[in-house]
């Protein structure tokens, strides 16, 4: 069941299944986010489906990570978010006051960033046949002119910023779902992130636009898997310093008893930036003046030295390779 | 003749022979060897055809030797022609060879022309795979190319009579490289003598010396200086990993550590590796205890270049520091953080090894390729490998068989890798742990110089089937394209090259079969015992009997499975593992047990859950990890700085004890499925260290009734399949193996109860021999 972990056994699924299945009509970009043009408007659409367990943890629901997720997903090509569908897979015999309270989660979610919930559809299936509820949305936004944010745009010399600390959600998630009492400290860190990437792209005035080359949510997978996937896609290579890369005290604990990189653990409201150099400054000042990007980072930069390669600089001058996860955990060390 | 017969002053030999008998005629290099021409009385060509193979230099190892009659052509003298061109086929590259005895002579006599020269060297001696860069081998594809011969190198190098002649990395004070040495202000002494005189005086003083050698620059501080050695083992994150120690002369050594005829021979053999070795109850001089806290054995090797035995020896009368005394032993370790290769390039090592070193020895002598020392233990009797590099790296392993051009992979930690055509295997030196980009860079270099020396393109690649693994992605990349791009995309209409993925243990058995020249026909009983390796089935084994043959095997028997938590974490912190195993023997964590306190409370009830729960957990057959949880419970080490070293604490603690007749027992259980494995059960030797730790047997006692424990399980799943399948032969493999007092006794009980027993020599039997198993087990399915 790796292929769902976000890492090389779901790159794999698309690369060597759909793909080739779909033939002329698939997209030739892979990307979270497909863009296409109306008239003279550039459109952004995404789709996602929601399978987080359990429903409920601390700092959310899968209600409001249906809603952000796909927000963040239009947002990181620079969209603004203008609808949603939602479509529900319930499993016989889940609660309504479970689905009401996800419904309710949606709703406040969907009006916090903004969007509407335009259209959607509900199935239920035999019990035992789902887990619940699962939840897919999809959703549409609007590129503004002259918006050019795609992987493709990086470039040796870019630096590399994070909006905050990383693992946050996952390790939330993990300790409310295993009963971890080190994770009671930690509350997902759900949140919609179009208008800090609206922030970030105006950081002076409103008609100078920074350059920012790509934008990307470090949802499933984690850091590790969005710099891995910038990197192979723009074929550069992505070196990041270390100890610059903010992680809370109770993420590092955590995953330091489990045996998890926090590189690797999922986030739900954060964003890694790759801006042209000199942009950078500005841009990292921007965030830190928005609420969702108080905590952010300059992390590392864009080389044009080991393509397709992310590397974590240690303290002591070591130069460790960071992997595309593999969606399952196995030791090494023989 | 083929073989290493290029570097070795097999020409010369060649030259003296045939004048020796009066034959007239002619000897060159090509690309496949060397050749010769002779013309005269039959007798005398069939005593130099004789003397060819009888008198051959100490270094050369003809593989093979083809004859031809030609009509005679009426010549009257022998001489040496010039290196023919590239031609189908191949020599072989020697390896870097310590300072012969003539050469050391010369050193020390002040009436020699080299007197004190820190770059003597001859055809017996001195650097070859390391500055080697292509073949066929002649001083143009070296790193002494930028040193142009002087007059009197000339005429020694082009004297057929003299020891030098075509000795390609030959030098003088005159034209050689230059040692340099660079003080801690930053202060340049340049002049051999001044160079020498500093770097001495910066190890007297307690200081840290960057030395760089024949593979790479060593780290190096007096050996004996406890504050030198802390500031050494801290800058360069160690942990409690022992360094290993380069004593001055055999006389010095022996004051160190004990040593046997075998060991002697090894230590001060051309290959001059590092040896294990016992430590002596009262040494002198007496090495830091930071050098190997808490290890019986030492590290030990004896000098092997001459600007080594110039550091160690006296200064000479007149030099700036004639009062300084000669250095009894000294820390000499690799030049790197830990799981990085070894620097050798200046500039690189110049910024890795900036904050390590306080001072640097260094010359101008480019190294082509980085070495690490070898590291060899003497094991009743028998040499076992356990890191082949510096002066065994190129030397080919024969192999059982003929393969197609491949290249084996190796695997991720302890890397090496392997390149086989025909019936040679030619191993990479140490390459190192692919965690890091260096390293993965130093891959690369070692594949395209393996490949170089041999002139051997690979048609196909293999590798460990962990998904896991670099060196498998790396495989997989290099395989849809024979020439890569810089930018890992395969090359325009490049054929692909298979790669085939072979299972860790069946390499490791692999690779044992192949040091007895076994030819598959029959298949061994194989027992693999490491730490990790990816199962056919997904999870992680490492205690693995498996009837094997080098195109298959069947798992026969295996050590019962525990869920191994949180991947690599549960390996470096055995405690972990230790709860593991206790839980699964149904013995609650009370406080009492050393891995129940030392794990912190909250850690425990997580494990407790991951346990139940199955978050992160994935169920492993490892002997390796069996090691660390009985290591734990008795105490002896909670938690790991480098490999394996609970087993190793373990071992050492229970070397010289005995069980008192009450060896712990594995409960054997049947298959649950005809055809199914054998069960090894480790419940009731968990129960019983327990009862043990409780009842106060002291942990020596308790840790030699594991070893025999472990052994009568070999023996007695050895006799099950003998019984079943009539097998005899037991190949013994993984790298739980290099613990001697295991292996020696495994192998006295299998060779007592009748089996024939293979064992790896030539490569180490954990995973820095996997290669050469993964290429005997790729190639094997279509042998030429
Ligand atoms: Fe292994
Ligand atoms: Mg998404
Ligand atoms: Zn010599
Ligand atoms: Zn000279």
């Amino acid at each position: 069941m790796g292929h769902g972990g976000g890492g090389a056994l779901s790159a794999e699924l698309v690369e060597h299944l759909f793909l080739p299945a779909f033939g002329a009509a698939g997209a030739t970009e892979l990307d979270d986010c497909a863009v296409f043009a109306v008239g003279s408007a550039r459109l952004a659409f995404s789709t996602d489906s929601y399978v987080v367990r359990p429903l409920f943890f601390p700092g959310g629901s899968i209600g409001e990570l249906a809603v952000n997720g796909t927000v963040n997903d239009l947002a990181m090509s620079g969209a603004r978010p203008l609808c949603l569908s939602t479509a529900f897979i319930l499993e016989e015999g889940t609660p309504l006051t479970d689905l009401a309270r996800i419904a309710t989660a949606m709703g406040e979610a969907a009006r916090a960033a903004g969007v509407r919930l335009a259209t959607g559809d509900t199935k239920v299936v035999d019990a035992g046949h789902g887990h619940g509820v699962f939840v897919n949305t999809a959703g549409i936004g609007l590129i503004p002119d002259g918006l050019d944010i795609r992987p493709a745009r990086v470039r040796p010399g870019d630096a590399i910023l994070v909006s905050g600390d990383v693992g946050v959600h996952g390790v939330a998630v993990l300790s409310c779902r295993e009963g971890l009492e080190f994770g009671t400290t930690l509350q997902s860190d759900t949140a919609p992130l179009h208008d800090l990437v609206a922030a970030m792209l105006h950081p002076g005035s409103p008609d100078a636009r920074a350059d920012i080359h790509a934008l990307r949510d470090p949802t499933r997978g984690g850091l590790a898997a969005s710099l891995n996937e910038i990197a192979r896609a723009a074929g550069v290579g992505v070196d990041l310093v270390e100890r610059s890369i903010p992680v809370p005290a109770a993420v590092a604990d955590a995953c330091g008893i489990l045996g998890l990189d926090p590189l690797y653990v999922a986030n739900e409201g954060k964003l890694v930036a790759f801006v042209a150099p000199g942009d950078a400054d500005r841009v990292l000042a921007a965030m830190r003046r928005h609420p969702n990007g108080r905590g952010a980072a300059l992390i590392g930069t864009v080389v044009a030295e080991h393509p397709g390669l992310v590397v974590a600089r240690t303290a002591f001058g070591a130069t460790r390779v960071v992997d595309l996860p593999l969606g399952e955990q196995l030791p090494r060390i023989c | 003749m083929y073989g290493v017969v290029q570097g070795v002053g097999f020409r010369p030999f060649v030259h003296a022979t045939a004048t020796g008998l009066g034959l007239a005629g002619s000897v060159r290099n090509d690309s496949a060897g060397v050749q010769t021409e002779v013309e005269g009385p039959w007798e005398a060509v069939e005593e130099f055809g004789r003397l060819l193979r009888e008198n051959a230099p100490p270094l050369a190892q003809i593989e093979r030797v083809t004859v031809d009659a030609l009509p005679p052509r009426g010549e009257r003298d022998f001489t040496i022609a010039p290196s023919g061109p590239a031609a189908a086929g191949r020599t072989q590259a020697p390896a870097d060879t310590a300072t012969c005895a003539e050469c050391l002579r010369e050193l020390a006599d002040p009436a020699d022309r080299r007197y004190r020269h820190p770059f003597i060297t001859c055809t017996h001696c001195g650097p070859r795979f390391t500055i080697i860069t292509d073949l066929p081998y002649d001083r143009p594809v070296t790193t002494m190319a930028g040193f142009p011969m002087c007059a009197d190198c000339e005429r020694e190098y082009t004297d057929p009579t003299d020891r030098r002649f075509h000795a390609q990395p030959i030098a003088c004070p005159a034209c050689g490289p230059r040692l340099e040495f660079l003080a801690p202000d930053g202060r340049r002494a340049s002049g051999d003598e001044e160079a020498l005189a500093g770097a001495a005086r910066l190890l007297a003083d307690g200081g840290v010396l960057a030395v760089k050698g024949i593979g790479g620059y060593h780290l190096a501080c007096l050996a004996t200086d406890e504050a030198a050695v802390a500031t050494l083992r801290r800058r360069k994150r160690r942990g409690d990993k022992p360094f290993a120690v380069m004593a001055a002369d055999l006389a010095t050594a022996r004051g160190i550590v004990e040593l046997d005829d075998a060991e002697t021979r090894l230590l001060t053999s051309p290959a001059r590796p590092i040896v294990l070795a016992r430590r002596r109850a009262d040494p002198r001089p007496r090495p830091a205890d930071a050098v190997a806290p808490g290890n019986p054995d030492l590290g030990l090797m004896l000098p092997y270049t001459p600007v080594h035995h110039l550091l160690f020896g006296p200064r000479p009368r007149g030099a700036g520091d004639a009062g300084l005394p000669g250095i009894a032993v000294l820390v000499m370790t690799s030049g790197n953080l830990a799981g990085e290769p070894i620097a050798a390039d200046d500039a690189d090592a110049a910024r890795r090894l900036a904050h390590l070193a306080d001072g640097w020895l260094r010359h101008d002598r480019p190294i082509h390729i980085p070495c690490d020392d070898s590291v060899v233990r003497v094991v009743d009797g028998i040499e076992v490998m356990v890191r082949r590099s510096r002066g065994y790296a190129p030397l080919p392993v024969r192999l059982p068989f003929a393969v197609a051009p491949t290249l084996a992979v190796g695997a991720d930690l302890k890397n090496s890798c392997c390149l086989g055509s025909g019936r040679s295997a030619w191993l990479s030196g140490h390459v190192g742990d692919m965690d890091d980009l260096a390293t993965l860079a130093a891959f690369d270099g070692a594949v395209t110089h393996l490949e170089h020396l041999t002139g051997t393109r690979p048609l196909r690649l293999a590798a460990d089937a962990h998904p896991g693994y670099r060196s498998r992605a790396w495989a997989t990349e290099r395989s849809r394209a024979r020439s890569a791009r810089t930018d890992g995309r395969p090359a325009p209409d490049s054929p692909a090259r298979p790669v085939r993925f072979v299972q860790h243990h069946h390499a490791h058995i692999a690779a044992a079969m192949v040091e007895r020249g076994l030819d598959g026909t029959t298949p061994v009983i194989g027992f693999a015992f490491d730490g990790t390796g990816y199962g056919t089935d997904g999870t992680v084994w490492g205690g693995e009997v498996l009837i094997a043959d080098y195109l298959g095997f069947r798992r026969f028997a295996h050590l019962g499975h525990v869920p191994l938590a949180g991947g690599d974490a549960s390996v470096r912190r055995p405690y972990r593992m230790a709860l593991t195993h206790l839980a699964a023997a149904g013995i609650a964590w009370e406080p009492d047990l050393p891995p129940v306190a030392a794990a912190p409370p909250n850690e425990r009830e997580v494990l407790a859950r991951q346990l139940r729960g199955g978050l992160g957990v994935v169920p492993t057959s490892s002997v390796g990890r069996l090691f660390d949880a009985v290591s734990a419970l008795l105490g002896v080490r909670q938690t790991v700085d480098f490999d394996a070293q609970a087993a190793i604490e373990l071992e050492a603690r229970s070397r010289g004890a005995t069980a008192d007749g009450r060896p712990y027992r594995f409960e054997l259980r049947e298959p649950a499925a005809a055809g199914g494995p054998l069960i090894a059960d480790p419940g009731p030797v968990v129960r019983a260290v327990v009862a043990d730790w409780r009842g106060g047997v002291d942990g020596a006692t308790a840790g030699a009734r594991f070893h025999e424990a472990l052994v009568a399980l070999v023996v007695t799943l050895a006799q099950r399949a003998r019984r079943d399948l009539g097998l005899e032969t037991v190949a013994l493999a993984g790298g739980v193996f290099l613990n001697a007092l295991l292996l020696a006794s495994a192998r006295r009980a299998l060779l007592g109860a009748g089996f024939d027993v293979v064992v790896s020599r030539s490569v180490p039997p954990d995973d820095g021999g996997l290669a050469l198993g993964q290429l005997v087990v790729a190639a094997a399915g279509d042998r030429l």
